[in-house]
């Protein structure tokens, strides 16, 4: 309907320089930690990339690239996965879940979705002066629980006290190990166009329970958090897509936009998404509106995104959907080639935008 | 959602899109100007302009709350966050503005106790819980939020908190929009209207435009559909050589305004005799503070605040973005110098900043097919 070019060559330049800065590995130019450093967005990719990467793998690029949930060891040829992820969450306890248990699956699921069966867990506790013991022996127990409902062994851990005042109540680290699965060959250099993108349930539900458990904006929804143990669906995908299965991210910090960001920018392929098909609970999208947030952007502790080969994407679906807690999971888009890198949506209005990497910070301290 | 996505209907908008196709002449360009920020964020979030005819242009104006701040303003924020005992409130969006030396979240960073609040009462709360702080709360914003800072000042004096302040740097609507209409660049066929301040001051405030300078308003929401609508009925004023206020947001927007709302303004504030905008300039009886009567629980009085007026990044083009000037691409350093990580300008802060809401949603043409 139109005849006169919508865009111009001069603004699709401008739109090209943009292109490009984001493809572009984050530099770390600030003079201090902020906030928005832990906020799993852009900050987070410069304090990474730009800082701690450099310096610890200095070949780069490779260890960039295969940045990933969890790191591979081969120890006398068996492939072991492992990883290690820190708990500040506030509130201690929210509706669904507490401190403990997501100290617990999200470090078996970051095992889970780089495709290995979790295996064992290490528990370091900073503990501050005056936390009351009834509320570690609390944690303890749920710590207990989660582990035996993932199938995972606490062996080892470590607790140390810190002064009133330089922690709040209780910090968790725990690091895992776990088997590669054979079945499993996952990379993010993996994607190929036209592969199908799986979202296993509905997104937004932890990151938004735990905001309206702050009692910040005296607002009251039956939102639960999503808190569980991924193996059983992952260990479903892999037997119905096999080597189909070319990608797992877990959607935590930063919520969906960010692994599909992350993906996007190592794979060098463009990614569609469907916003109708994106599934959000009605309490969730309610209160993601009211305070203007993204439901995209918020975080979940136990949804993953998938990628498949189109062959197999409905084996993929239906195996995921007869997984407890994945009912709801569903086909939100595909991979393309153009424009490389880059995130687009075709919104339920019928336009179509630019799905950006996180800038600011929602709220912190989710996980 | 009920309620919510009736008014995103895709079928609906596009039915609305071949609506105001049969509306314009083929030749003529308008320039259509949205003034609130609100609706720059919706027309990119959901590609609205890609739904309109190529000569349909929609320019952004200046009403976004955050956009219009100047350096100077983020300075004396900064300066008294640093002032001993001072806890210092703002909204979210604010932390973010880069003033001449660093932004509120490096200054937090750096020491300064800055809490991000979600309303002015979650400050007032804070300087109940904090009797030995001082509390001080950064308020910014059009009609559309500074009723609820006048009723937290009068809570405070209510219930007799000595320990709250408020820097007001709130801003009218009026004012900069007359501006706009006085400037010789600016070449505009009508205005989709503020909803979010009209439910506060009502569509009447808006009957200058077309009276005075001969251009259709029509008060508009905030969902794609109510954009879409307003764009049509200015339009069809065009078409039919009619020229007045019209309000497409009744479900909210009542045209006497909120009677209660402008009440307690009145009771607490009063105009500056000047007050200056980001880009814009010093704009007359524009800011507003706190009267007499009120002075006790002004945070400029309490403290000593530098009030040095800082000129704009000689780079920064954020005045002719809010004015409407040039698009946010055209500017000299969009996208390479000033982008939402390192803002340069405050329209790259606000997620209702023009800069922000097309670098972050991006824009593609139909033409440029996706393989």
């Amino acid at each position: 309907m139109a005849t006169e070019q919508a865009i111009s060559d001069r603004e699709q330049k401008v739109l090209g320089i943009i292109a490009t800065a984001r493809g572009k590995r984050a530099k770390f130019r600030d003079e201090r930690i902020t906030m928005a450093h832990g906020a799993g967005g852009k900050a987070t990719a410069s304090l990474i990339e730009g800082l701690i990467v450099p310096k610890l793998a200095p070949s780069g690029e490779q260890a960039l690239n295969e940045l990933a949930d969890a790191g591979r060891v081969s120890i006398d040829g068996t492939q072991m996965a492992m990883t290690t992820d820190s708990y500040v969450v506030k509130p201690l306890r929210f509706p669904g879940g507490s401190i403990g248990e997501l100290a617990v699956n999200g470090t078996a699921n970051d095992l889970a979705v780089s495709g290995a069966r979790p295996l064992a867990l290490s528990l370091s506790l900073i503990l501050e002066e005056g936390l009351p013991a009834e509320i570690l022996a609390a944690e303890i127990e749920a710590i207990a629980k989660a582990a035996q409902e993932a199938n995972v062994e606490i062996v080892t851990g470590d607790t140390k006290v810190v002064e009133r005042g330089h922690a709040d109540g209780l910090y968790i680290t725990t690091s895992g190990v776990g088997q590669l699965d054979p079945r499993a060959q996952l990379s993010p250099t993996a994607l190929r166009p036209g592969d199908r993108i799986l979202l296993s349930g509905s997104i937004g539900d932890h990151g938004t329970a735990i905001m309206l458990a702050r009692g910040e904006f005296e607002l009251d929804a039956d939102i639960y958090s999503d808190t569980r143990a991924l193996w059983p669906a992952v260990d479903a995908l892999l037997d119905a897509a096999g080597p189909d299965l070319r990608c797992m991210r877990d959607a935590t910090r930063g919520g969906a936009a960010s692994v599909l960001n992350e993906l996007a920018r190592s794979a060098q392929v463009a990614i569609v998404v469907e916003e109708g098909a994106i599934p959000v609970k009605p309490a969730v999208a309610g209160a993601c509106e009211l305070l203007g947030i993204d439901p995209m952007y918020v975080a979940n502790e136990g949804k993953f995104l998938a990628f498949v080969a189109p062959e197999s994407a409905e084996a993929a679906l239906a195996a995921l959907r007869n997984t407890p807690g994945c009912e709801d999971a569903a086909e939100i888009g595909e991979v393309r080639t153009e424009p490389p890198g880059m995130v687009l949506v075709n919104t339920s209005f019928g336009g179509r935008r630019v799905m950006d990497q996180l800038v600011g910070d929602p709220l912190p301290r989710i996980c | 959602m009920r309620f919510v996505d009736e008014y995103r209907d895709a079928d609906l908008g596009q039915a609305l899109a071949g609506e105001i196709l049969g509306l314009v002449e083929p030749g003529r360009h308008y320039k259509v100007m949205e003034v609130c920020g609100g609706h720059t964020h919706s027309i990119y979030k959901y590609g609205i302009d890609d739904l309109l005819p190529a000569n349909v242009e929609l320019v952004h104006g200046p009403g976004c709350p955050v956009c219009v701040i100047p350096m100077g303003r983020v300075d004396d924020g900064i300066s008294l966050a640093h002032e001993p005992g001072v806890i210092f409130t703002c909204f979210g969006d604010m932390m973010r503005v880069p003033g001449s030396n660093g932004s509120l979240l490096e200054a937090k960073a750096a020491g300064a106790d800055i809490r991000m609040v979600y309303s002015p009462l979650d400050a007032l709360r804070i300087a109940k819980q904090n009797p030995d702080r001082e509390v001080v709360f950064f308020a910014i914003g059009f009609e559309t939020t500074a009723p609820s800072t006048a009723l937290t000042i009068i809570r405070a004096r209510q219930e007799e908190i000595k320990n709250f302040t408020v820097m007001c740097s709130h801003v009218t609507i009026v004012p900069p929009l007359r501006a706009l209409l006085e400037s010789p660049d600016l070449r505009l066929d009508g205005f989709v209207g503020p909803g979010h301040v009209s439910t506060v001051v009502g569509a009447r405030p808006f009957e200058f435009i077309p009276v005075d300078y001969g251009k259709p308003v029509v008060v508009s929401g905030f969902e794609p559909l109510d954009i879409l609508q307003s764009v049509y009925m200015i339009l069809k004023q065009l078409a039919e050589g009619r020229c007045e206020v019209e309000n497409q947001y009744k479900r909210i927007v009542p045209y006497e305004g909120n009677l209660k709302a402008l009440e307690v303004m009145a009771e607490v504030f009063e105009l500056r005799p000047h007050f200056e905008w980001r880009g814009l300039g010093f704009i007359s009886h524009s800011g507003l503070k706190l009267n007499q009567n009120y002075a006790d629980l002004d945070a400029e009085i309490r403290f000593s605040v530098p009030g040095v007026r800082v000129a704009d990044p000689k780079a920064c083009q954020c005045g002719e973005v809010l004015k409407g000037v040039i698009k946010p691409w055209e500017c000299k350093v969009f996208g390479s110098a000033c982008t939402p990580e390192r803002p340069i300008g405050t329209c790259m802060v606000s997620s209702e900043g023009a800069c922000a809401a097309y670098y972050n949603f991006g824009r593609f043409a139909r033409e440029r097919e996706v393989v």
